[in-house]
């Protein structure tokens, strides 16, 4: 084998699977109960998804200045999400949209008046 | 938000750091360094960084390449097996339980708790939905938690992690600091 067979091969086997992860994450939000668990579903998987239909990319290209860019993509994937996914969940709880019943151990409301920082 | 001249005293310093890791972002989504690339990405830089001020980000530890590579390749493992998990959940029928888990973290840096949050939170199935720099509490949201052992187990990893965190970047100091505290709790 070649090596543009092996790269061919490598980057089917990434995006397939980063295509599907990212898939799953869109069922999840279909079908999750309430917003804080979507959000499981919604900005996970994909971040997988992401990085590994980069990385097909990547094998494909080759190239510092394209691996440069595929990196900065990846990186600023990787230090954006949590963020928005923290203030959004933060959002749902502090507003109660919760289902309580899928809830089962809950330790920040008993202490949610005191030390706000 | 109790203490506003502190906080608006740690956003006044500048910060040269920044600013080179945004114009180095810059050149990399360009694809190419021009002259052009750096100055205009010097120039964009300058702006975000005098008009949205942040503390300065604090450290003084040095990289250590085997925690590094830990923290690292444990990180991609528990990305792909967390993620298994939860495209799991959302294929079963019944719809998975969750928790609001308490998370007290053992170092005293701004840096090392925001990168445990942040590596917690990139890890499907967990989130941070309150943080609390006075006592370093972490309050993260949990997916398939069912029970209080389950929610142990997730502490206890969420610990590992700020360790391989600490032992991949912390100075001397800190790893002494962070051992002692290790010690403390067991006793």
């Amino acid at each position: 084998m070649t090596w543009p067979v092996i790269a061919d091969i490598i980057t089917s086997v990434c995006v397939l699977t980063g295509a599907l992860l990212s898939l799953i994450a869109a069922v999840g939000l279909l079908r999750f109960p309430d917003l804080l668990t979507r959000m499981h579903a919604g900005t996970k998987p994909q971040v997988l998804g992401l990085l590994l239909i980069l990385v097909g990319v990547g094998v494909q290209f080759g190239g510092p200045d394209h691996i440069g860019m595929l990196f900065a993509v990846a990186m600023f994937q990787l230090l954006t999400a949590p963020i928005s996914a923290h203030m959004v969940g933060r959002a749902a709880y502090l507003y109660r949209h919760v289902h309580e019943e899928y809830l089962v151990i809950d330790e920040l409301m008993p202490v949610m008046g005191d030390g706000a920082e | 938000m109790s203490a506003p001249t502190a906080t608006t005293q740690r956003h006044r310093k500048f910060q040269w750091p920044l600013l080179f890791i945004l114009a180095g972002f810059w050149v990399l989504f360009w694809g190419s360094v021009t002259p052009g690339t750096v100055v205009s990405g010097l120039a964009v830089a300058l702006f975000v960084v005098m008009v949205y001020p942040l503390p300065p980000i604090v450290f003084d530890g040095t990289i250590h390449p085997v925690g590094m590579l830990r923290l690292i390749g444990r990180f991609l493992t528990d990305l792909v097996v967390a993620s298994i998990q939860v495209a799991g959940m959302v294929l079963r029928k019944e719809h998975p339980t969750s928790a609001v888990i308490q998370v007290d973290l053992r170092s005293q840096s701004d840096l090392y708790m925001t990168l445990t949050g942040e590596l917690l939170t990139l890890v499907p199935g967990s989130l941070v939905v309150e943080a609390r720099r006075s006592t370093r509490t972490l309050f993260m949201h949990v997916i398939g938690i069912r029970d209080e052992a389950d929610a142990e187990r997730f502490r206890q990893a969420a610990l590992d992690q700020e360790r391989r965190v600490v032992f991949a970047l912390g100075s001397q100091a800190e790893l002494a600091a962070y051992r002692e505290r290790e010690e403390g709790e067991r006793r």
